[in-house]
């Protein structure tokens, strides 16, 4: 087997020096009636049966970029620049850990350092941490987390707020004594979570853009909660739109949790992504999740450490700010390599480049018989109300070889004004010829 | 910035490189990515247009190259070289394993496609919750926690939910002290108390402790087998019957699955639930700390109690059932589907092995960890006697009155080349040192440990402290003042920031 490189007679050289008469007498605590079970499974296979083997199931599969393509909902195709796969694949950071060691792990926690920093700047706040497993995950945390800061037990949902992540957060309190009031789905953006807050309110948590695309000024909001003393967070599901959009922080948001994904990595059916994770300065203590911090070593030299451990669940264990351990940290990285090629003007203009591709998608979308645009304003998603069922439309639409959007009813299962709603996206990878297609085709399936 | 970056001081050596941030090396104009101009539209930005600007550095494709590439060369990686970092596994990561979560069908799908686009991929996931059924005698998996801690959570979520559907609400977990700090973690997060169970002289959970801590109260157990001191729980069988006795239900904590897949099933043992870390035994790769996957296997009872999303099979091919029309799941953990891409590789890890190469790579897991014991134990001290799993625990004993501890141990293993092992872990195990060799390292590279520990040991033996003390030299940074960096914590970079604080 060619990931083993024991011989049979390195194996009897071992088990002598051991003093061992077998390898089975080394398991002789496992109990008998325990041992060596029969298993109905297929012995090894070679990497060329392996890749032909699981080859055949992924050409089963209709890849994003093979269609014309304008599926969001929270997972955006972007394009990835070449030399982030190639430098992520570099052993040392695709086949190192958790940087425990920082003599030997300075590349991984300087990168890590360099990715909260970018973080940290694009949402508009003061720190953030090390990743957490995705945006949805890292919602319920930045909830986890105004509960500790407040002390208070009350937390206020958005009706625009991701379907999925206000199903993670409802999960991450159903055992706990937070008692959670989540507004109905905001299908007109008419909902005011404002006056849900009152003195035992511990944070609101709005999503921006929000889950239907639509962009809303966050600072009359951000006012009542501190008023009330209260958190706003605010949830980003496309990160890119904060390079064309006023940042979350500059409307006084106090925690954004973000789905990080857009910026270098690859749809891959919903995971891994990378959640991140950013909050004022005065409440760093009760953040989750790793933070690589600077150092000074021996000699005086600068460097990175994961600092701040006494927050964590090796540390404090029932007490840790978080279970988190392994986090996202292959991700991160592509992350901070991506955005590290974008730079300032590449974010922007990869923003404005989205936001200039719907709008005319938009708009010609708009002009066909039976669709609507519901949005006033957006970023690179936007809700259309079609004249019957999305997901009819979307089914149709995926037989004649275009991926249309996401029905809202796939995320709002039985809620009946959801039906008629469609999600669309478009990135940078849509093209003229992809906008004609959904739009010819579109006009066909309402006909 | 760059060219004044290094004149102030940054001085490579050899194939030693300094490498500044990536903010002090920008440039205004500068961008390693060409995009075309956006089309001429009037914004729909709702009047939130950003305005001022965000202080990205500009950096070329070259720039950027090289800054990660020298990065890199920064860490230690199985790449390079034997990770013995016990309770993590840190096995060879097989390329061709990259090379297939990489394809478009895998890469370049999305969650939310209509399932008729996507058959292959729920295929693949049926596939993979088929093979970690049958290896740990389960009925019920659950694949989408992102990682060993998520899915911890995710089964003690789904105990809970099970109790309280019975009206039988239950408050706490019981713990044995040697368990790793996610598993109190979790269950403090599900709304548990968690009390602690003592270890016998043997290492092994106390029983008579763990029978006189149950009661109507206690929701479930967790262990972990092979437990972190690296024993198997030779008394389990025994240990099940008294959980189940109490009404309560076994975890275990799958991190060690490594040294009895292939072997043993967990089902067989009596446990209820259990996490795997496809980052650990199934071998994707760790990725300087994730992503991971954490799939949780549940017995028949709780099976019901399993999160959403879960794939269906049917008479017109797989589907995902999204919505829990049952009303027995406790609802959903994580965004869309789970770790795909972590998916793709343990299928491609496990369909390489075969259930022959899965049996061989725990049997040969064991057998080099009881080999760098054998090779050791004269010299350095063992808590407990007999045989090991996949790791070997030592305690600080033989450091005794040299005035050298693990850390300094483990410090001298860098200057030696290796990846230091787990230290001061499990907290049962005074000065604990914990190492996980692996089934991946060949028996020179074995003996080539051995001889180095032995050297580095004999050296603390003849009372070189204040080397120890010192150590590493050889490393890209030597110790750090990690004190000072928790009491002002500088979590990010801003302009010339690092300057005034070296210069306090």
């Amino acid at each position: 087997m060619r990931y083993l490189p024991l011989t049979d007679a390195d194996r009897r050289a071992m088990l002598a020096s051991i003093g061992a008469p077998s390898v089975d007498s080394l398991f002789g605590d496992v109990p008998e009636a325990a041992r060596d079970p029969v298993f109905d499974l297929p012995d090894h296979a070679g990497e060329i049966e392996v890749e032909r083997d699981l080859g055949a199931l992924a050409a089963r599969n209709v890849a994003a970029g093979s269609v014309p393509f304008f599926l969001g909902a929270g997972a955006y195709r972007h394009h990835v620049p070449a030399s982030v796969d190639a430098l992520i694949q570099r052993g040392e950071f695709l086949t190192s850990y958790t940087p425990y060691q920082p003599e030997i792990s300075q590349g991984t926690l300087q990168a890590l350092f360099e990715f909260q920093t970018q973080v940290a700047l694009i949402t508009g706040l003061d720190v953030a941490n090390a990743s957490m497993y995705d945006g949805a995950t890292s919602c319920l945390e930045a909830v986890g987390m105004a509960l500790r800061v407040t002390g208070r037990q009350r937390v206020v949902v958005s009706g625009a707020l991701h379907p999925q992540y206000r199903e993670v957060t409802e999960t991450g309190l159903r055992f706990l004594s937070a008692e959670l009031d989540c507004l109905p789905p905001d299908f007109d953006g008419a909902e005011s979570p404002i006056d849900k807050i009152d003195a035992e309110t511990a944070c609101v948590v709005v999503q921006y853009p929000d889950f239907f695309g639509r962009v809303r000024d966050l600072a009359p909001l951000a006012e009542a909660c501190h008023e009330a003393g209260a958190l706003l967070i605010v949830a980003v599901t496309e990160i890119v739109a904060l390079g064309a959009l006023k940042s979350p922080g500059e409307m006084g948001a106090d925690i954004v949790a973000a789905e990080g994904k857009s910026i270098g990595n690859p749809l891959t059916f919903g995971g891994p992504y990378v959640g991140l994770f950013a909050c004022r300065e005065r409440h760093v203590r009760q953040m989750p999740g790793r933070l690589a911090g600077e150092a000074f070593d021996a000699d005086g030299k600068r460097g990175w450490v994961l600092t701040l451990a006494t927050r964590e669940q090796h540390i404090r264990r029932e007490k840790s700010t978080s279970n988190i351990c392994t986090n996202s940290g292959l991700c991160a990285l592509a992350f901070t390599i991506h955005l590290s090629l974008l730079g300032e003007e590449g974010f922007c203009r990869l923003a404005r480049l989205n936001h200039g591709k719907a709008a005319m998608l938009a708009d010609r979308l708009d002009a066909i018989a039976g669709v609507e645009v519901v949005n006033e304003s957006f970023f690179n998603e936007f809700t259309l109300r079609l004249d019957r069922p999305a997901a009819q439309a979307v089914d149709a639409l995926a037989g004649r070889g275009v991926l249309a959007g996401v029905p809202v009813s796939r995320l709002l299962p039985g809620v009946p004004e959801a039906a008629p709603l469609l999600l669309v996206a478009a990135t940078e990878t849509v093209t003229e010829g992809d906008m004609a297609a959904l739009e010819h085709a579109l006009r066909e399936v309402l006909k | 910035m760059s060219a004044g970056a290094r004149a102030d001081g940054i001085r490579h050596r050899g194939l030693r490189f300094e490498e500044p941030l990536i903010f002090e090396q920008g440039a205004e104009g500068r961008t390693g990515v060409d995009l075309p101009d956006a089309p001429e539209v009037p914004d729909r930005l709702g009047g939130l247009a950003r305005k001022s600007p965000i202080g990205l550095p500009g950096l070329s494709e070259p720039q950027v190259v090289r800054h990660f590439t020298r990065l890199s060369q920064k860490n230690y990686s199985i790449d390079s070289g034997l990770y013995p970092l016990g309770s993590c596994t840190m096995k060879h990561n097989p390329r061709l394993n990259e090379k297939l979560a990489r394809l478009p069908g895998f890469a370049d799908i999305h969650p939310l496609q209509p399932a008729s686009t996507v058959q292959g991929a729920l295929a693949l996931m049926d596939r993979l919750a088929g093979w970690l059924k049958a290896l740990t005698g389960m009925p019920g998996i659950a694949l989408s926690p992102a990682a060993g801690a998520h899915g911890e959570w995710t089964g003690l979520m789904g105990i809970r939910s099970a109790h309280e559907a019975a009206g039988d609400a239950r408050k706490r977990v019981l713990v044995p002290d040697s368990a790793h700090g996610t598993n109190p973690a979790s269950a403090a997060m599900c709304g548990y108390d968690v009390a602690a169970v003592p270890l016998n002289a043997r290492g092994r959970v106390d029983l008579g402790a763990l029978k006189s801590a149950l009661d109507e109260d206690v929701a479930a157990f967790m262990l972990t087998n092979p437990n972190t001191c690296g024993l198997f729980e030779d008394e389990i069988l025994e240990q099940a019957e008294a959980v189940h006795r109490a009404g309560a239900f076994f975890y275990c904590d799958g991190a060690n699955f490594n040294a009895i897949v292939g072997r043993v099933r967990p089902g067989d043992l009596g446990i209820d639930c259990m996490h795997l870390n496809l980052h650990k035994t199934f071998s994707t790769p760790h990725g300087g700390g994730g992503p991971g996957s954490g799939p949780i296997a549940l017995c028949a009872e709780l099976a019901p109690y399993a999160p959403i999303p879960y794939v269906v099979g049917g008479p017109d091919g797989f589907g995902l059932i999204e919505d829990d029309a049952s009303g027995s799941a406790f609802g959903r953990v994580k965004g869309f589907h789970g770790q795909m891409g972590m998916f793709v590789r343990a299928l491609a890890y496990i369909l390489s092995h075969g259930i022959d190469g899965l049996r061989q790579a725990s049997s040969d897991a064991v057998l080099n960890a009881n080999y760098v014991s054998a090779g050791l134990s004269d010299l350095m001290s063992l808590p407990y006697e007999g045989p090991c799993m996949h790791e070997v625990l030592f305690d600080d004993g033989f450091l005794k009155d040299t005035g050298i501890t693990t850390l300094d141990l483990a410090k001298a293993m860098i200057d030696e080349g290796y990846h230091p092992a787990t230290i001061y872990f499990p907290l049962v195990v005074h000065g604990a040192l914990l190492l996980e060799p692996t089934e991946t390292e060949s028996r020179e590279s074995l003996d080539h440990l051995i001889a180095t520990l032995r050297r580095i040991v004999e050296r603390a033996l003849a009372g070189d402290a204040d080397a120890f003390h010192a150590a590493p030299k050889e490393a890209p940074r030597r110790r750090f003042d990690e004190t000072a960096a928790a009491r002002r914590p500088v979590l990010r970079w801003r302009p010339q920031s690092t300057e005034d604080r070296a210069a306090e």
